[in-house]
């Protein structure tokens, strides 16, 4: 596997990992036939996202793309947050191998569904 | 950092009595074995002692059953597709089954878009094929049955002398795949009642790209290669003298060597299998725990990405595969383990540790010692239950 440094330095040591307790927003994408599930979690202030969390069963790169996202998402307003795309994320980590960009690089995916449930919450305080 | 190499299903190290004679068919004996002169002389001679050697480990009667390939997939293509291309006037009905490895899976995927229909076997949870079900696969245009005789994944040994006796009694020639089996178990072409089998010089301690096809006396294939008159017409091409002695080599160490590195293996995969169903809780082992091959060991661990898995094995200096998605180029969990009817969470988290005659125990108790820990790891952020 010809992982980058960057991406072996996140598999090896990744930022914050775990469920978020009474997170404002969470997004779930993948599934177990296709080898990826990444749960990400997020905490809202002032339309900025604070804290950033997640939970991935995947490859090196599924593992490394979720912690990466979770340190570049953090401060940045919602609108930025949206606008952070797979292709960003991959370029953080210097690369992945071209097999990967397509399967398990789906972290701002996983942001963008984490902002939608937030906003769904703020829009309807009573949904789950 | 310690390595430590559990991926010899994958390939093995060349044997350095092998790689000597290797070496000797390269730098001095480098003749051409067609040619007249003492040059080719001694390549011919190589030639026939490799006949002999890769016959002497698996009972052949005759070294004229030998044919030198360029390895596994070759000895499957030529058997396949060349009792296929002889038969086709008595039938175009082939019986394989869904565990195969690809080269022979595919090898029959092609013969399809020639107009032969293939019956593709199940596999029971424990990636055995059921002799029954063949026979009752058999039909009257049957002309080949081909079942390896034990899996390159899961490790699974197949009741191959049973099938070929089925595949007799039908009068439908029958070829195992036993890449994997040779050098481990005992390979013995009269009493497993087969027409052809495949050898690979590579995972017996030889080198790559050189392999062997047994083929029975009186049976007729069509070549799928044409050129000169080599190996019979079966197989054209200056023959790889460098590589078919060493492959020879390899046979004759696997001969002198296979009790050894049964019962070596044997109790290197069971002290593995053991330590780690003993510490890792949601361990499945894959594969039949009794038919099994002396050196695999696979596992899923639930919860744990196989991938994943091995990057974390990797930099605890620890070689061993997985049938992961992510770990092949079609992006799909082993077709292996989906025949065996597993679960894809499970399948996307096996691991395949495969031993050889070189690993000792303190290797089995190294892997124990910091395998819970990558587990533990890897656990802490998985969404999934175990
Ligand atoms: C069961 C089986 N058949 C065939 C092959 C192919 O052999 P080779 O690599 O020599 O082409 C392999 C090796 O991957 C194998 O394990």
């Amino acid at each position: 596997m010809e992982y980058t440094d960057k991406v072996m330095e996140h598999f090896m040591n990744p930022r914050n990992i775990g469920e978020m307790e009474n997170p404002d927003g969470v997004g779930k994408v993948g599934n177990p036939s296709c080898g990826d599930i990444m749960e990400l979690f997020i905490r809202v202030e002032d339309d900025r996202v604070t804290e950033a969390s997640f939970r991935t069963f995947g490859c090196g790169a599924a593992i490394a793309t979720s912690s990466i996202i979770t340190e570049m998402v953090k401060g940045k307003t919602l609108q930025q947050a949206l606008e952070i795309t797979n292709m960003q994320v991959a370029e953080q980590l210097g690369g992945l191998p071209d097999t990967k960009l397509h399967c398990s690089n789906l972290a701002a995916d996983a942001l963008k569904e984490a902002i939608e449930d937030y906003r769904r919450k703020q829009d309807d305080p009573n949904a789950e | 950092m310690r390595r430590i190499y559990l991926d010899h299903s994958a390939t093995t190290p060349v044997h350095p009595r092998v790689a000597s004679v290797v070496n000797r068919y390269m730098l001095a004996d480098y003749g051409n074995a067609s040619s007249v002169h003492s040059f080719g002389e001694a390549a011919r001679k190589a030639l026939i002692r490799a006949r002999e050697q890769v016959a002497g480990l698996i009972g052949a009667e005759d070294r004229e059953e030998i044919i030198f390939t360029s390895g596994g997939t070759e000895s499957d293509n030529l058997a396949i597709k060349g009792a296929a291309w002889y038969n086709r006037k008595k039938g175009k009905h082939i019986v394989t089954s869904a565990g195969e490895h690809h080269a022979v899976l595919h090898a029959c995927k092609a013969l399809k878009r020639h107009g032969f229909r293939i019956t593709e076997v199940g596999v029971d949870s424990e990636g055995r094929v059921d002799p029954d079900e063949v026979a009752d696969a058999i039909e009257d245009d049957t002309i080949l049955v081909t079942i390896m005789m034990a899996n390159n994944e899961v490790g699974t040994v197949q009741p191959v002398a049973e099938i070929a006796e089925i595949a007799r009694r039908h009068e439908v020639l029958f070829h195992t795949d036993a890449v994997q089996a040779v050098g481990q178990l005992d390979v013995n072409v009269s009493e497993l009642g087969v027409d052809m089998l495949s050898i690979s010089g590579h995972k017996i301690y030889g080198p790559k790209g050189v392999g062997a096809l047994y083929l029975r006396k009186g049976t007729r294939i069509r070549s799928q290669q044409h050129g000169g008159h080599h190996e019979r017409n079966m197989r054209a091409g200056t023959e790889n003298v460098a590589g078919i002695a060493g492959l020879g080599e390899a046979c004759a160490l696997a001969e002198e060597e296979l009790k050894f590195r049964r019962s070596h293996m044997i109790r290197l995969r069971d002290r593995l299998l053991d330590g780690l169903q003993e510490s890792i809780e949601g361990l499945h082992i894959n594969g039949s725990r009794d038919e099994r091959l002396p050196n695999n060991a696979n596992v899923s661990i639930a919860g744990v990405e196989g991938e994943a898995m091995l990057l974390g094995l990797n930099a605890e200096g620890i070689a061993a595969s997985s049938g992961s998605a992510c770990t092949s180029e079609t992006l799909e969990a082993s077709h292996v383990l989906s025949a065996m009817g597993m679960k894809p969470e499970l399948a996307h988290a096996s691991v395949r540790l495969t031993f050889g005659r070189e690993n000792t125990e303190e290797d089995v108790d190294y892997v124990l010692q910091v395998f819970p820990g990558i587990v533990s790891r890897l656990r802490s952020m998985s969404p999934l239950d175990y």
